[in-house]
């Protein structure tokens, strides 16, 4: 028997889970989760292990972790590297110099200086101009003491990476085999400033993201349990833990992606409607052939432009501490107790009317002490509850593509506020242990790979640049841990390049998954 | 009074250009942070309206050419537009008095700004098309059926290509795009000179300070809480003529253009209905219900529905949450004449141009 342990860290709750190898859930712990991070999975997996004594940790064989640790670390401006940067674009991207519209603080954070050398290509592969490697050298030279982690980016790079992948050798050769290098070409897709952001990004988290994997390896070992680690990614699938140290950045939309994962495979739907709710909101989420519809407008890390893509999500303020007022008319949050529900709900002893007490009131929920909302007004009671179903009415109209009803899974622990019977729904699932759906999604995620190229049509023909496109993403899944018998193709984008002579370049997005190779 | 920009001037007009680029002009965004950059290095950015300046003063329309797509990458080497004007100059033994935009809209209203800026001219507060247009034809400075010669086109590393003597604009268009492809994909283009007076003629007024007032009033509007669509409409002289979710996007490439119908479903007012829209790199014809409601050139604009931003035709895609706004042409798009380069049989479809309804 081959377990899985899934963590995940919430704003408000760590969970841990165990899976077995049907993916069926044997044991569940929620902690707090800490302010370090670390501490609360150490905090979640002490209490699964004394929670279920009869538990065979060594029959623990893949721990998944699904972290905040690194969008922290950014947001927060701690535990950065010093970064340098290379970009290889002189002269045809000197208009706009390197950290263009960074918030001042945290390009201070990470002391950010950057050379611009010679170098790149055009659309259509042709080297701009030959890479300046004396400049490289130079640039290295000159980052010497001063840089923790160093990062490069070129021209069209995700046409053709070589010139990146040579200012790359030259960088450690100067620099040594300890410097950590990232190279935007693979983490980012088209969009050089975006792309060189993220690469960037990436270079400063080298650290913090190597804090995060010890903490978890420590958890783990402090148990005895020798598994294999895996972060979960913005896209809902895993990351090896080797992997995950090298490209940190791409953990840092995880959370609400694994929810919506989780939704999926404990419902057993593969298009539907996914309503997450959480203490202090709800994200409203579609679910298209078992993953995450994604947004289409570049994503914003802590101010800084990139172009991940991340789950395409509505939230409101309605949560499970969601504060109810009636002094100046009905007024549902979007203030909220968050995790204080526990002392300040007025079902727990507490003063603070919320959506969990009018829960219990109308007798949808029970738990805490329902004889403290017994006084509630029945016609207040049905009047929020309205109120909240429209809320939520109203979010998935929002999400839906269609007017056709579709089924709707409510997870998260905040979740047993909303009425479960909603317009709009062809059915509504609320599925067992919905409210440790985050920790299930990181549990049983897939290993994926994704490419995103500009394809020049001169050599190949358009069907023959798909094919080359789905062979380089299916090789990276592969690479990502899947199983080669059971990668799929779940997505694939072509936009042709506007303004330029039919048949002469193409970018092709494609995306592969399949199970963990185990 | 010649006006000098701030950089929160550059983002206003970026987002008012992005809603006159009627989904096409490329994003704005490069182009807008360009602009900031130049501001910030001390550089001054001036718009002069066509009064301003003596009737006999030289006055270059620029832009950029290519695949918004490759400027993704190539974000230029920052001087293109300087050296097609000191090109132009050296090329005519003139001396030019100012830039003017070929379009509002898109991220081509900032590269005559970055090129006088550095030249230290100021540019004209009007352009040649009010919107954005996927040809070089379509610039009302040419309805009157010739082509521009010379013209300049440079690149990022510093070629540069003078063509003269196209029969037409359609030949110019052929042979400058041929160019464009072998310099990577884009290229700056600086046409022949016009002077003041030709331009009083021509030219489409003020398309500047139009294009700042709509982004200033989607940032009010933004930043008070209140709807931005509404108060787009209100500056513009605009109308909402749809609210709805893309359900979707057909596009198809032919001939260097991105081609293609959108489907969206009506939400509050147009709840149940479904309204297309076709699309050349712009936004072209508005049906709801198989009626048209708003045909080229008219301006139809996408907008985000709850932020009120622009939205290109790059980025449509199934499932975003839109507004779509009707502004009416403005007059010089309208005449006979002008109906010929940019009405509904320019781009092919055999349908009469029926001025938007007034609301």
């Amino acid at each position: 028997m081959k377990l899985r342990l899934g963590i995940d860290v919430g704003g408000t709750n760590t969970d841990a889970v165990i899976l077995d190898e049907k993916a069926t859930l044997i044991a569940r712990f929620k902690s707090p989760t800490t302010s370090d991070v670390s501490s609360g999975i150490r905090n979640a997996l002490n209490g699964l292990v004394q929670n279920n004594p009869d538990l065979d940790l060594s029959a623990i064989k893949f721990a998944m972790l699904g972290t905040t640790h690194c969008t922290n670390a950014v947001l927060e401006r701690r535990n950065l590297n010093k970064v340098g940067l290379v970009r290889v674009g002189a002269p045809s991207t000197l208009a706009i110099k390197p950290f263009v519209e960074w918030p001042d603080d945290l390009r201070e954070a990470i002391d950010g200086r950057y050379v611009i050398v010679e170098g790149g290509f055009e659309y259509d592969g042709q080297e701009t101009r030959p890479l300046d490697e004396a400049a490289v050298r130079a640039a290295a030279e000159s980052f010497r003491g001063k840089v923790e982690s160093v990062a490069v980016s070129g021209a069209f790079s995700p046409v053709d990476p070589s010139h990146e992948q040579r200012a790359g050798a030259i960088l450690r050769e100067v620099l040594g085999d300890e410097i950590p290098i990232t190279y935007s070409y693979e983490i980012g897709s088209v969009g050089l400033i975006e792309r060189e952001n993220a690469a960037i990004l990436n270079a400063a988290l080298v650290n913090a993201a190597k804090v995060a994997a010890g903490g978890f390896q420590e958890a783990l070992a402090a148990h005895g349990i020798d598994a294999r680690l895996f972060f979960s990614q913005n896209d809902g699938t895993l990351m090896a833990l080797e992997y995950a140290i090298r490209y940190p950045i791409l953990t840092v939309a995880s959370g609400p992606t694994n929810s919506i994962r989780g939704a999926a495979f404990l419902s057993g739907l593969q298009d539907a409607i996914v309503v997450d709710v959480g203490g202090t909101s709800t994200d409203v989420g579609i679910l298209v052939k078992g993953f995450p519809r994604e947004s289409s407008i570049a994503v914003d890390v802590a101010g800084v432009r990139t172009n991940f893509r991340t789950p395409d999500l509505l939230s409101i303020a309605v949560g499970g501490g969601t504060r109810v007022t009636n002094d100046n008319g009905l007024q549902i949050g979007p203030a909220s107790v968050g995790y204080r529900l526990l002392t300040e709900g007025l079902i727990f002893g507490g003063n603070t009317l919320t959506l969990s007490d009018i829960a219990v009131a109308d007798k949808r929920a029970s738990f805490g002490d329902p004889s403290k909302v017994a006084h509630l007004d029945a016609d207040f009671v049905k009047q929020v509850t309205e109120e909240v179903r429209r809320m939520c009415e109203d979010a998935v109209d929002r999400v839906k593509t269609s007017a056709a009803p579709m089924p709707i899974i409510l997870v998260g622990g905040g979740s047993v506020v909303i009425p479960q019977d909603l317009a709009g729904a062809s059915q509504v699932i609320r599925p067992e242990n919905y409210d440790v759906a985050n920790a299930i999604g990181a549990a049983i995620a897939q290993c994926s790979g994704e490419i995103e190229r500009v394809f020049s049509l001169q050599e190949m023909t358009r069907d023959q640049a798909i094919e080359l496109a789905k062979k380089l993403a299916i090789q990276e899944a592969v690479q990502a841990g899947a199983d080669e018998s059971t990668v799929q193709i779940i997505d694939i984008q072509e936009v042709p390049l506007a303004y330029l002579p039919t048949n002469s370049a193409t970018r092709i997005r494609v995306r592969a998954a399949g199970d963990l190779a185990i | 009074m010649a006006w000098t920009l701030t950089k929160d001037d550059v983002e206003r007009i970026a987002i008012g250009a992005g809603i006159l680029g009627t989904g096409g002009g490329g994003n704005p965004y490069r182009g807008m942070v360009r602009t900031k950059l130049e501001i910030e290095q001390g550089r001054v950015l001036q718009l002069v309206t066509l009064d301003e300046l003596p009737d006999d003063a030289l006055v270059v329309p620029m832009g950029g050419m290519g695949a918004p797509t490759v400027g993704l990458e190539k974000l230029g080497s920052g001087d293109e537009g300087q050296r097609g004007v000191e090109a132009m100059q050296e090329y005519l033994g003139v001396k030019i008095a100012a830039t003017i935009p070929i379009e509002v809209g898109g991220g081509n209203s900032f590269a005559p700004l970055i090129a006088a800026g550095r030249l230290g001219i100021p540019t004209i507060d009007a352009d040649g098309m009010g919107r954005a247009f996927p040809e070089g034809s379509m610039i009302t400075f040419y309805f009157d059926g010739h082509a521009s010669s010379p013209i300049v086109m440079t690149d990022a590393v510093g070629r540069k290509v003078i063509i003269e003597n196209a029969k037409n604009s359609k030949d110019l268009e052929r042979i400058s795009r041929a160019a464009c492809v072998q310099m990577g994909g884009s290229a700056m283009v600086v046409d022949a000179p016009f002077t003041v007076a030709q331009l009083k003629k021509v030219a489409i007024p003020k398309t500047m300070t139009f294009a700042h007032r709509i982004g200033d009033a989607v940032l009010k509007a933004q930043a008070e809480g209140s709807d931005p669509v509404k108060a787009v409409c209100d500056v513009s002289n605009g109308q909402l003529l749809f609210s709805g979710k893309i359900t979707d996007v057909d596009r198809r490439f032919e001939r260097g253009y991105n081609f293609g119908r959108l489907t969206l479903l009506g939400n509050d007012e147009w709840s149940g209905e479904q309204a297309t829209i076709d699309l050349q790199n712009e936004f072209l014809i508005l049906r709801i219900g198989g009626e048209i409601k708003a045909i080229v050139p008219d301006l139809i604009t996408m907008v985000d529905a709850e932020r009120g931003t622009p939205i290109t035709t790059e980025v449509v895609r199934y499932g975003l949450r839109v507004k779509i706004i009707g502004i009416p042409a403005p007059e010089q798009l309208t005449t006979e004449t002008a109906l010929k380069f940019v009405g509904p049989p320019a781009f092919g479809y055999d349908l009469p141009y029926t001025p938007l309804k007034r609301a």
